[in-house]
């Protein structure tokens, strides 16, 4: 009779066995758990944000809303036209700048710019929002997110890279641009 | 013959299928279960093949890259033979789904089924909806048209709302800081491996479990389901009034599976594939984004929804209502099992059938979204200019071109956002009419910013004379008191 408490060879190499695939399984793991999350772990430290040129100042003209466009900084091969994007810029006067985006802040749709009655309205669930970007009606909660900009020797340069959505874009909009117009 | 007899002899003796097979094809269901009720989940199991079938069919063209995506889609629907029909069937194949998904559903619930020993193929089948659901979005972004990419930032300004994880959340789902080609490469992972294969272990599980537990019998108003007692109940019922599955209860899911599959052709051919509407290209802005038929019902609500309400309907709605799916065969896993004798259950699904429905159909015809184009497209209707003053055909003008026309209709045109301004003299007196133009309020922009007070003048002028004819135009209540005659 072998004693119960005594371990064979073969349980104790089963045992090992068990083990051993676990310290593989978590060893391929990693590599797999921060493949899956690089999009997270790269975007550290507002690393996707660069500074983009948006054009001379002398093309927006003073006290008008102009749509203007630019190539997201963050490019991969495959993303064709989608990283062409659209922002709204209001030459207040001088080099008085505002830049916003054109998603809507409630969700993302794209806003249209109204010249006559000095809105911007969505097309998605009829947000509105005045000519400086504060709400106006609308489901929004808040006013159009802006882009931190500079106007440098005739340019304006705006800080971008990342879809505004409601919940993201808190960081970046609550901070001073360094040398904001 | 004889051979073909052979052949299949030495097969079975190596793979041992035929006889765990023909047990569950002749497995003996309940006469009463033999019903044109009881054929949902074989049509949901049918369409599901077919949407495998075409789904392939696809991706031997379909490219999955945002810069491609879109031209090889206008490939398939013009250069490619038949390419068109492929998508179409692929297209309204998933809106059968959902919609077949969902009945079966509905009947479940009704006929009890879910009741005990049935309640994890309950919720196999609810995480089998929620598949489904995420099927449908996905397939939805894989048509990488404009529709898609804007209803991605819906997406992602959904998720952006979660607490604290919100903006990690966004970026994983986006595979980047925008909607961009790893976007599309993600969901076509999500769309063509992940969610089908999940999808057929789920149905698997759901229909092995259907085998070995047996088909819902017609449930009968007064026989009560109690744990002791049911599984005998049933084995009795199916021994004394019972027929084999397989030949004598599938033909009407045949027929009926046939007849969905009819179906699907038929709208494929005469409503063709859908989209892809306009290139995916962030820089073009005049457009109007839509979801697909099944989440139009969410567009309304996001609508609708006061802006306080949102966030916390959108996070705590879902789980709620998956939680309370899932509970449901715990909560009542015993007793009554028909719907004549459950009136909370029948109400529940009335109910939300109606609100789904009401949801639906206001989102065909989005009261709540400016009409972009009214200001310059609609003119103001004649009548309304009748023997009018010089001032109030300036007023008319200053309505038209400060796009009041986008958010008030006017003889039925124009947005309806706001109000319909025909009879608005009768509502507002002068000074309200002033007070409102400048100030806004009740969710209406201010325009004192925007407006001189010569056009304020003639615009409330104008807006004074919308009233019916032979009805009196609101007045200052004081002036009426006083008993000055207007």
């Amino acid at each position: 009779m072998p004693d119960e408490n005594l371990i064979s060879r073969r349980g104790l190499f089963t045992k090992i066995g068990v083990l051993f695939n676990g310290l593989v399984a978590v060893a391929i793991a990693v590599p797999i758990v921060r493949f899956l999350l690089s999009s997270i772990t790269r975007g550290r430290g507002n690393a996707y944000l660069s500074w983009v040129p948006l054009g001379r100042t002398s093309e927006f003209p003073e006290g008008e809303t102009r749509l203007a466009t630019f190539r997201n900084p963050y490019v991969m091969p495959t993303d064709g036209k989608t990283v062409d994007t659209a922002c709204w810029v209001r030459r207040i006067e001088g080099d008085q700048f505002q830049v916003f985006a054109i998603n809507c802040a409630h969700l993302g749709c794209p806003v249209r710019w109204f010249a006559q009655s000095g809105l911007f309205m969505c097309p998605c669930h009829g947000g509105a929002y005045y000519r400086d970007g504060s709400r106006a009606s609308g489901p929004p909660e808040r006013g159009l997110f802006e882009y931190p900009h500079k106007v440098e020797n005739g340019l304006i340069t705006i800080q971008a890279g990342e879809l505004f959505t409601p919940g993201a874009s808190a960081a970046l909009i609550g901070k001073n641009p360094p040398c904001a117009g | 013959m004889r051979w073909l007899t052979q052949i299949g002899e030495w097969f079975d003796h190596r793979l041992q299928l035929a006889a765990p097979i023909r047990d569950a094809a002749e497995h003996r269901v309940p006469r009463n279960a033999s019903s044109w009720f009881y054929v949902f989940g074989s049509a949901a199991l049918t369409v599901f093949m077919l949407q495998i079938v075409t789904g392939i069919l696809l991706a031997l063209i379909y490219v999955p890259s945002a810069s491609e995506a879109w031209s090889s889609l206008q490939a398939l629907n013009h250069d490619v033979a038949l390419g068109w029909f492929i998508r179409a069937m692929h297209g309204w194949g998933s809106n059968f789904m959902v919609a077949i998904v969902l009945i079966h559903m509905v009947q479940v619930f009704l006929f009890g089924a879910y009741k005990f020993p049935r309640e994890l193929t309950w919720i196999i089948g609810v995480f089998l909806l929620l598949m489904t659901l995420g099927m449908a979005f996905s397939g939805q972004v894989l048509r990488f048209d404009q529709d898609a990419y804007w209803g991605l930032g819906i997406g992602a300004s959904i998720a952006s709302r979660v607490p604290f994880a919100g903006p990690m959340i966004v970026k994983l789902m986006l595979g980047g800081p925008i909607i961009a080609g790893a976007t599309l490469s993600r969901f076509f992972a999500l769309h063509v491996f992940v969610i089908p294969g999940m999808l057929i272990g789920f149905v698997c599980l759901h229909v092995l479990m259907v085998l070995k537990l047996g088909i819902n019998e017609w449930p009968m108003p007064g026989r009560l389901v109690k744990r002791a007692t049911y599984e005998r109940e049933y084995h009795e019922l199916t021994k004394k009034d019972g027929e084999p599955f397989v030949p004598d209860a599938i033909w009407k899911d045949m027929f009926f599976a046939a007849f969905i599959l009819i179906a699907v052709a038929a709208c494929a051919i005469y409503f063709g594939p859908f989209g892809p509407s306009g290139q995916p290209d962030p820089t073009i802005i005049q457009t109007a984004p839509k979801p697909d038929y099944f989440f139009l019902w969410l567009y309304a609500l996001l609508s609708l929804l006061p802006p306080s309400m949102e966030t916390p309907a959108l996070l705590i709605g879902p789980v709620v209502a998956i939680i309370g799916l899932l509970l449901l065969p715990f909560l009542s896993g015993e007793g009554e099992k028909s719907w004549k004798r459950r009136p909370i259950a029948v109400l529940t699904v009335l109910l939300i059938a109606i609100t789904l429905g009401e949801f639906t159909h206001l989102a065909g015809f989005t009261p709540w979204s400016p009409h972009m184009n009214a200001w310059s497209g609609n003119p103001v209707p004649e009548r309304f200019l009748h023997s009018s003053t010089a001032l109030q055909r300036q007023g008319a003008l200053v309505f038209q071109s400060k796009q009041c026309r986008n958010c008030h209709s006017l003889g039925e045109l124009g947005g309806q956002r706001g109000p319909a301004l025909d009879s608005v003299a009768v509502r507002l007196t002068q000074d309200q009419l002033i007070r409102q133009v400048i100030q806004g309020g009740g969710n209406m922009p201010a325009y004192g910013k925007n407006l001189s007070p010569a056009e304020t003048t003639a615009l409330v002028a104008f807006l004074e004379t919308l009233h019916p004819e032979g009805q009196v135009p609101a007045r200052e209540a004081a002036l009426r008191e006083g008993g000055v005659q207007p």
